[in-house]
């Protein structure tokens, strides 16, 4: 007799591994202890796997049908690409970075420049320096230069 | 950024002023501080001129294949010079605040 029953853990694998994918820009980027290294990622995957694993050993059971085994190797094989996409974007294609030997060092003048704010006002670099916080000289600033949204 | 901005009080006490520098049009970076409730200020370098005086840019990779800076954090002191600097390996992981409020001390 073939079951028809749905093959739970072979789906809820598949979702998980969609969501140990997502869950690093969307969630876990926002925290540094979840953001540095993704081992909360990691660990989502880890599970997805094992029902990935559990979901393909109940599929190739004698009573279950055809269709359920290819569904399954599909499944599982997305999965994996989904777990392989995220450890390529997180631990090679980000490290493609541009070595930046010319950056100003420790000790050296840091380049002066004039940008606009978000309110169209051209900014100085010195300006930043001459602007009081909250009432007092600023003793320093701090510049973070970022990718972007474009 | 968002750890900045959490860190924000602690920066100004200590009179350190973060300032972010990207690509991004001043209206883009406008939308995303209103979005996300960044109060510190956003500084748009469309043309890379910054960036690239800087040696940050990262060439062709923008959206449109336009050129954006590498991430980069540095500490400047009141004369303008370059007293900490974090250039990142992987742009996932940045300098946490903790790290750049301890060279700050060395400011002070």
């Amino acid at each position: 007799m073939k079951t028809q029953g749905i093959n739970w853990p072979i789906w809820t694998g598949f979702l998980l591994s969609l969501i140990a994918l997502l869950s690093y820009p969307f969630v876990f980027v926002n925290w540094p202890v979840t953001r540095d290294f993704p081992w909360a990622n990691l660990l989502l995957f880890g599970i997805a796997a094992v029902l990935l694993f559990v979901g393909v050993r109940r599929a190739f059971s004698p009573d279950r049908r055809r269709i359920s085994k290819i569904a399954a190797s599909v499944l599982a094989t997305f999965g994996v690409l989904v777990l392989g996409f995220f450890i390529f974007s997180f631990f090679i294609a980000s490290r493609w970075l541009p070595a930046a030997h010319g950056a100003p060092k420790v000790g050296q003048k840091a380049p002066d420049f004039t940008l606009a704010d978000t309110n169209n006002k051209q900014v100085s670099l010195t300006s930043l320096f001459s602007e009081p916080i909250n009432g007092r000289a600023a003793k320093g600033v701090l510049l973070i230069f970022y990718r972007g949204y474009w | 950024m968002r750890s900045i901005q959490q860190s924000l009080d602690r920066f100004h006490e200590v009179g350190i002023r973060p300032v972010a520098i990207s690509v991004d049009p001043p209206e883009a970076s406008r939308d995303l501080c209103q979005k996300a409730g960044y109060t510190f200020t956003f500084l748009s370098d469309p043309k890379a001129e910054a960036i690239r005086r800087y040696d940050l840019v990262h060439a062709g990779q923008g959206i449109n294949g336009q050129d954006i800076a590498r991430p980069a954090e540095f500490l400047l002191d009141s004369s303008g010079t370059v007293r900490w600097v974090n250039l990142t390996e992987n742009y996932w992981v940045r300098a946490r605040p903790e790290q750049i409020l301890e060279a700050a001390k060395a400011i002070q």
